[in-house]
């Protein structure tokens, strides 16, 4: 590891810069990220500015997305369908596992393209580059607090307060984010290489949909899997298992807790964002060169 | 503490062909690649069969040294290497070999306004732009009163730039980055857009900076700024030094190299080469030296694989310190129909009326819809005037043999003495001087 591309002590005067070609696996050299932290601001901030600029309806695009969308499972999958909640109403339940659902799967969605749509900078400015697929997920949660609104006031109309459990929500929604970064990050890195990535992501993002436990409760697949001798919390290998259903419990209670399940979900989720990290490093070198 | 900021050695890039026009692969090209090599190793054939991708070396080997406190310009044509070294000087882009050592933070702008979001209100931008080009949010807070005052747009500030004019655009975006506080300041060619007293302003708050003690490495196209900014030139051919040293000393050896025609030019957007620019006489012999009162014709050569509808033309002629005159379709109007295939225009400047000095013509071309740059405005041709003084009608006592420094365009005039005398200074027109072996002065008198 000798062979680190930049030799810098940050400070104004002191800090020298050594360029030489770069070679092999590289340091993640997140003490310059951090460094560049008011860009990732900026950057988050001009994503959240521009998105509802020229729309009727602004912001309250981020109540109806999953509202509606909440609206059409209850119909269909509640209703129709009968799916089961845990006990919860099916509006209630569902909206709560759409909410880190949403703020991830726009966060996939956006990093995955965002390298590629920030051609422009990467060509002419020198910044460390996982700023970009960061902002792009970071950029989701002032969408998600507004949503969020909409929760408190669906737990008010059903009655349900919110117990100690709660505490949890923090840390759960900094799981959404690390694992929206971990495969952004992959998934930005590998469509500056290949286009294909921009056609695979949005079925990508439904075959996701389908196995996390947002239409239907974890409790099914946890059946499912005893039934047939494993243990239940392998169905947290899907790491957005282990958060949607932790975002159920920390607000609504009433569910088994899902601590093993999202255990393993956090296992998951730090190998994502560490080879995803390593991976975007490596790549890094020949973005400007390729973009 | 040694006194070097930027410190080069065997610095070399290279880019293997095709990949401009290609770009990326797909994951196919890859599967189909892998699936290719392991027949290759089913059937014992060896690798080597698959041809080499072509490699163009952007940079070769290149070392140099760079001053604390230095103004260094970067000079050469097109495609030479000067931005790709600023690339990797700005860690954009990687080196293949060599290396690089740079003592000082560096600020970089290789483009005006990256990353500026039209949708956004100037104040909004200049904040971005700012964080993009690497200051802080507090040093903003702190300049931005001055980067509003340069900008001129105080009363715009709310606006957003999608509502802004070219040079509006470009005047802010320039303003941020001319508050770019840092050691070392990396500058492409950003001044050839932007009318002519923007560009002013720019040279004079890069003279600023250049006295402030600042690090500054600048490519430019422009022999007048860099002349008047920097001591320093450094000539870059083929990816290497080609010459370093002494401004005046380096460009006149670019523009000499410039005079044999070597100028070409590729727009793939805009779907035009220039094949050549010649400069011949009167007689339409190619030259590179002329006499005063001479005919100066300007002949370019281009090839438009796709009909250019009315491009703008733009020539002008410069010396070492600035433009002398010019022609300009963008003021005459006299637009070209359309290039469309390989063809010739020229332009003819009749009895040019210079001194003896060495002058460049800067060719620009905007395309037909007046905003964008095909060709932004750029050296493509050299020659020197060369004439005894004498046939000026300057008196021996003043005269240099070169007149170097002096204003080169040298309009006929006339002194009235105060004994009631009239001397007559200039050259009208080449035939009249050829015509007589009188003086200049009697010739013009005698009109």
């Amino acid at each position: 590891m000798k062979r680190t591309e930049t030799v810098a002590a940050i400070g104004p005067r002191t800090s020298v810069t050594r360029i030489l070609p770069s070679r092999g696996w590289i340091s993640l050299r997140l003490d310059e990220v951090w460094e560049y932290r008011e860009l990732l601001y900026f950057l988050i901030w001009r994503d959240v500015k521009v998105r509802y600029k020229q729309t009727a309806l602004g912001a309250s695009w981020a109540i109806l997305q999953p509202l509606m969308t909440m609206l059409v499972f209850t119909v269909f999958f509640g209703g129709l369908a009968r799916v089961g909640s845990d006990g919860l109403p099916y509006p209630i339940f569902s909206y709560a596992g759409l909410l880190p659902w949403t703020l991830f799967a726009e966060g996939v969605s956006r990093s995955s393209a965002s390298l590629v749509a920030s051609s422009n900078l990467i060509k002419k400015v020198y910044f460390p580059r996982l700023i970009v697929p960061a902002s792009a997920v970071f950029a989701g949660v002032p969408d998600f607090a507004i949503a969020f609104v909409v929760l408190i006031g669906l737990m008010a109309f059903y009655g349900i307060w919110p117990s100690a459990t709660i505490l949890f929500l923090p840390l759960l929604l900094l799981l959404v984010l690390a694992i929206g970064l971990g495969v952004g990050m992959w998934l930005s890195a590998l469509n500056v290489k290949y286009r294909d990535v921009r056609y695979v992501v949005p079925f990508f993002v439904q075959i996701w949909l389908f196995v996390t436990p947002v239409i239907y409760p974890a409790s099914k697949v946890a059946l499912k899997l005893e039934s047939r001798g494993l243990p239940s919390w392998l169905y947290g290998l899907n790491p957005m298992a282990g958060v949607v259903e932790g975002f159920r419990w920390a607000l609504l209670g009433r569910t088994a807790s899902p601590i093993s399940l999202i255990l393993a979900s956090t296992a998951v989720t730090i190998l994502v964002v560490v080879s995803g990290a390593f991976y975007f490093r490596r790549m890094e070198k020949t973005f400007a060169d390729v973009v | 503490m040694s006194d070097v900021a930027i410190k080069a050695r065997n610095l070399s890039k290279v880019y293997e062909l095709g990949r401009k026009s290609e770009r990326y692969a797909t994951v196919r090209d890859t599967l189909m690649d892998a699936m290719r090599g392991a027949a290759r190793a089913l059937r014992g054939t060896r690798a080597k069969d698959k041809p080499k991708p072509e490699t163009i070396w952007a940079l070769r080997d290149m070392s140099f040294d760079v001053q604390r406190g230095d103004v260094v310009a970067l000079i050469g044509r097109n495609g030479a290497g000067k931005s790709t070294l600023l690339k990797i000087l700005s860690r954009i882009t990687y080196p293949t070999g060599g290396s690089a050592e740079i003592h000082g933070r560096v600020g970089s702008l290789l483009e005006v306004g990256t990353g500026f979001h039209p949708e956004l209100t100037g104040r909004e931008n200049i904040f971005l732009n700012g964080a993009i080009l690497g200051m802080r949010k507090a040093e903003i807070d702190r300049q931005f009163d001055a980067i509003v005052e340069f900008s001129e747009l105080a009363r715009f500030m709310d606006t957003a730039v999608k509502h802004y004019s070219t040079g509006m655009y470009l005047r802010l975006a320039f303003a941020v980055a001319a508050h770019m506080d840092t050691e070392i300041l990396l500058i492409d060619e950003v001044l050839a857009v932007g009318d002519a007293s923007f560009q002013k302003k720019c040279l004079g708050k890069m003279g600023d900076v250049a006295a402030a003690g600042r690090t500054v490495l600048f490519v430019s196209h422009n022999m007048g700024a860099v002349a008047g900014l920097c001591k320093r030139a450094i000539w870059i051919d083929e990816g290497g030094v080609r010459a370093d040293g002494g401004v005046e000393d380096v460009a006149q050896r670019y523009l000499g190299a410039l005079a044999q025609g070597a100028f070409r030019f590729d727009s793939e957007d805009h779907h035009l080469s220039i094949r050549e620019v010649l400069l011949k006489n009167a007689e339409g012999n190619v030259t590179s030296q002329f006499a005063p009162g001479e005919d100066l014709v300007i002949e370019i050569g281009f090839e438009a694989t796709r009909r250019l509808e009315k491009p703008y033309i733009v020539i002008v002629i410069n010396n070492l310190y600035g433009p002398c005159f010019a022609a300009n379709m963008q003021l005459d109007g006299r637009r070209p129909v359309a290039f469309e295939g390989s063809g010739r225009m020229s332009c003819r400047f009749k009895a040019i009326p210079l001194l003896p000095q060495p002058y460049t013509v800067n060719l620009a071309i905007r395309s037909g819809n007046g905003r964008d740059w095909i060709l932004p405005s750029q050296e493509v041709a050299a020659f020197t005037v060369a004439a005894p003084l004498e046939d000026y009608g300057f008196q021996s006592e003043v005269i240099h043999r070169f007149a170097g420094g002096a204003i080169p365009v040298l309009i006929p005039y006339e002194w009235t003495q105060p004994d009631g005398s009239v001397s007559s200074i200039g050259i009208t027109s080449r035939e009249l001087l050829e015509g007589g072996s009188n003086p200049v002065g009697d010739l013009v008198g005698s009109e």
